[in-house]
């Protein structure tokens, strides 16, 4: 940076030094968080095609021990997907009335002040909290499924997923124009069916994109299974009666085994979790850009 | 009505038959808003209900605790008689996450200020999306990466920073090791980055470029806009992204729970093996826990739940504070 | 110390829009030229391209030649930032630093430029907003945030900032368009007096301001929708408002034009 033969005057050196410091320091910051990204993700994918086989997807553990080859998460695949399942079907109507209670019914009101205040601090309930009191509650006092139960392991997720779904449809409904209301109420259409049948549809796209999200995000959930599903070697795809198993609690299961063979069942079950997780990011973002409102 | 006239009739019947169809519509709507309303007030009992619940399970195990809850730093609830206290159990905590804090919010603006004011604007939007990503993994593989893939490199590291910064109680002891509650924060470090990167990207976004405009003709450098324009601007709202960061970092289960070996007793050299924390605790001895050690372990669990409460609150707080501008 | 700006064969894009084409023209020191004509003719785009400020957005760049007396603007020896501290700005809407206070904001310049003894700093702080007619109204107050302000004093104290720097240049985007006819009658006064010491070119909407305030106009127009503003002619504004040489200005002049 030679001095510019001009009367403009230059940036003085440190200044220019400190500029470009900055610059250099943000841009490895931005190298920093890549970092852990990759070598997660490659050592994720290196390891887990070793056991990413045929037999991984139609064997369940039984009867395999740690130090054992072969075996496989098909019980855990069942287990994630059928609790997920019913998790979701708690949550999404639960989570979407409430968000409709906040934004057409309570606006501005006390109990819905109240709400929203809860739902932030739902937000914030860490994983195991929500494990621990469906244990409390569900197989302590109500002794449901005292050995374990994929549905308790279901309720401690929904717990985790009703307030992404309630933010997340509460944003969208926002976005929902008045005019669009509006226009509905001087038809004469009941405000219960202007919900249904023109403000529900229109933020449907996003209201799906957030779902899928929190889909995405319980399905990696482990703490709260530990504590409520209990482990099972076995296949089980009753989640109403016996202990059954996920994929999480699987990965903790193997890779708790110092055995060769467990931890490459471990890292194999990683790569399928991240992959189904992946896919479910990859379906809201389609969603999101495909029906993407437009004049935004 | 009978008695008037056709038109009046006519009229009459038309009126009848609207309130009829109204009716309807309102018999809907009472359905409706009521299903709604019910929603409402079922996720206000169910947070109710954890409270209850937790406290009224924990109850039966504080009374059969033989020693001080607070201060101690046992864990024994299985013994006879049962005595545990949560002092190692904060400490760790407080430690690991506090210090994922440090190390993750400096590297989470950094990534903010990278992806709203320094990467290219066409690639910006991909850039956050890789950032975002880190929030997608789940927390068991971060665990089981941090086991296998970060611990062994976290040897190195530790023996590095016990050499040069041995004389900080914190970094001292001496041995050094990998499963300590210094790689713990690591992990839990890198987890918490997407969520502080991403508020405050969000805010940094939001920033008028009325403000970034008077900075830069009044020649600002880069660096100088953001430290006149963005950063204060965007204060609080950073701040309010880090204790959201925190209270994710304190609830984190089982990636610590992978990462670290249990080690009775406070150990204050943080990159000495051992430590533990709540959610780390509860995940590792529940399985072996009698109905005592049950019942301590969903205390323990209410006094996360609280911690996490309070500095979720704050932290909203202040993000909310942040409106008091524009 | 203000300084001429000439400029030859300018033009500027937006990504693959030319909004501007083929602009020469020669500003004069210690004078106010103002430029008119109708919405996007290009007056503020080539308002920013005398600070570079225009290439602050995205995909925005300029080609041609901007003179300040012997030094081109767009040399490739010369620091953007350099050229905006010798060519002051104030924006359409009033923008002080939300989060600063009054004294503050007028210092923020200064400080970037390495004034750091407290003394010096209120001198110039004392003397930028006495310069800026503020003075007399915020000295009690100096230390409250300047978003306290009303908006014509928010504008004013944002002319006291550029001044602070002491630039040669003051560039004026549309300075009253937001502010009410008491305020906007402050500004003028104060443009009035300012010129004594800078150059200064202000782009406005209000004809009857250009005239009250300018020694001379440069009209803007534009052919249509997507094609690029242009400059139709500079003139002393009393030749502009009286007898222009184009008809296209006479028909903007007497309304005669959208």
């Amino acid at each position: 940076m030679s001095t510019p033969s001009t009367s403009l005057g230059s940036v003085s050196a440190s200044r220019k030094i400190k500029d470009r410091l900055v610059q250099g320091l943000v841009y490895l910051a931005f190298a920093l968080a890549v970092i852990p990204l990759v070598s997660l993700l490659w050592t994720v994918v290196k390891h887990g095609t070793a056991r990413f086989d045929a037999t991984f997807f139609s064997h369940s553990m039984n009867g395999v021990a740690g130090r054992d080859a072969g075996g496989g998460a098909y019980h855990a695949i069942i287990g994630t997907l059928e609790q997920v399942l019913i998790a979701s079907v708690i949550s999404v109507p639960l989570g979407v009335l409430t968000a409709v209670y906040l934004v057409e019914y309570g606006r501005r009101g006390r109990l819905s002040k109240v709400i929203s205040f809860f739902v932030d601090v739902m937000t914030g309930i860490p994983s195991i909290v929500a494990g621990l009191f469906i244990l409390a509650m569900w197989m302590l006092t109500l002794g449901i499924g005292k050995q374990g139960q994929g549905f308790a392991g279901s309720l401690a997720l929904s717990i985790l997923m009703v307030p992404t779904v309630i933010r997340a449809t509460e944003e969208m409904l926002k976005l929902v124009p008045n005019d669009l209301r509006e226009a509905s109420y001087a038809l004469g259409v009941p405000r219960w069916r202007t919900i249904c049948f023109v403000i529900l549809p229109t933020a449907l796209p996003g209201i799906l994109t957030g779902v899928m999200l929190a889909v995405a995000r319980v399905m990696g959930e482990t703490a709260p299974l530990l504590l409520t599903i209990a482990v099972t070697k076995a296949i089980n795809t009753n989640p109403f009666s016996g202990p059954q198993s996920s994929l999480p609690t699987f990965i903790w299961d193997q890779a708790g085994d110092p055995n060769q063979h467990a931890i490459d069942r471990a890292w194999s079950a990683a790569l399928v979790l991240i992959l189904i997780i992946m896919l479910f990011n990859l379906a809201a973002r389609l969603i999101a850009r495909a029906y993407k409102p437009t004049g935004r | 009505m009978s008695t008037q006239s056709g038109v009046d009739a006519a009229v009459g019947a038309r009126h009848r038959a609207d309130t009829r169809r109204l009716s309807t519509g309102r018999t809907g709507d009472r359905i409706f808003a009521g299903a709604a309303r019910g929603s409402g007030i079922l996720v206000l009992a169910i947070m109710a209900a954890i409270a209850v619940f937790l406290i009224w399970k924990a109850i039966p195990a504080l009374q059969d605790n033989k020693a001080n809850f607070i201060t101690s730093q046992d864990w024994n609830p299985n013994a006879t008689p049962p005595k545990f206290g949560i002092a190692q159990l904060a400490f760790g905590t407080v430690m690991s996450a506090g210090l994922s804090l440090v190390m993750a919010t400096p590297v989470a603006i950094a990534i903010a200020l990278f992806i709203a004011y320094y990467s290219p604007r066409k690639i910006a939007s991909g850039l956050g999306y890789v950032v975002d990503l880190l929030a997608a993994v789940p927390s068991i593989v971060y665990g089981l990466w941090g086991l296998r893939v970060l611990a062994p490199h976290m040897d190195g590291i530790s023996r590095f920073l016990n050499d040069v910064l041995g004389w900080i109680p914190f970094f001292g002891g001496d041995s050094p090791g990998k499963n300590s509650i210094f790689t713990a924060s690591v992990v839990l470090a890198i987890m918490i980055l997407p969520i502080i990167s991403s508020i405050s990207r969000e805010v940094f976004l939001q920033v008028p470029r009325a403000n970034v405009e008077a900075a830069l003709a009044l020649g600002a450098t880069r660096w100088e806009m953001i430290r006149l324009a963005v950063l204060p601007y965007g204060q609080s709202g950073v701040i309010g992204a880090s204790m959201l960061g925190l209270g994710r970092a304190m609830g984190e289960t089982i990636a610590v729970a992978m990462v670290l070996t249990f080690v009775p007793g406070i150990n204050i050299h943080l990159l000495e093996d051992g430590g533990s924390t709540f959610a780390a605790n509860i995940a590792k001895s529940f399985g072996e826990a009698s109905p005592t050690g049950r019942g301590a372990l969903i205390a323990s669990g209410l006094v996360l739940f609280v911690i996490t409460l309070v500095v979720n609150m704050a932290a909203r707080a202040v993000v909310a504070r942040r409106k008091e501008f524009v | 110390m203000a300084k001429r700006i000439e400029v030859s064969g300018l033009h500027a894009y937006y990504g693959g829009t030319h909004a501007i084409e083929d602009i020469s023209m020669t500003v004069e020191p210690r004078s106010v030229t103002a430029f008119i004509g109708p919405s996007g003719c290009g007056k503020s785009t080539f308002l920013r391209t005398l600070n570079r400020m225009h290439e602050v957005i995205p995909g925005a760049r300029v080609e041609g030649k901007v003179m300040l007396d012997d030094d081109d603007l767009y040399a490739p020896s010369v620091d953007p930032v350099a050229v905006r501290r010798t060519v002051g700005m104030v924006f359409q809407r009033p923008n002080p630093f939300p989060t600063m206070s009054i004294y503050d904001n007028v210092a923020a310049g200064l400080k970037l430029n390495g004034v750091r003894r407290k003394s010096q700093l209120d001198d110039i702080v004392e003397d930028s907003l006495k310069g800026a007619n503020l003075w007399e109204e915020v000295k009690d107050r100096l230390g409250k945030p300047g978003a306290g302000l009303s908006g014509g004093q928010q504008q004013r104290l944002c002319i006291a900032r550029a001044i602070a720097v002491q630039p040669q240049v003051l560039l004026m985007d549309e300075p009253c368009s937001a502010l009410d006819p008491i305020s906007t009658l402050a500004i003028e006064d104060l443009i009035a007096k300012l010129k004594n010491q800078y150059t200064i070119v202000i782009v406005t909407h209000n004809m009857q301001q250009a005239a009250r305030v300018s020694d001379r106009t440069a009209f803007f127009n534009i052919a249509g929708t997507g094609r690029p503003g242009k400059l139709i002619e500079i003139d002393d504004t009393s030749k502009i408002f009286t007898n222009p040489e184009q008809k296209a200005t006479e028909d903007y002049i007497t309304g005669r034009f959208g």
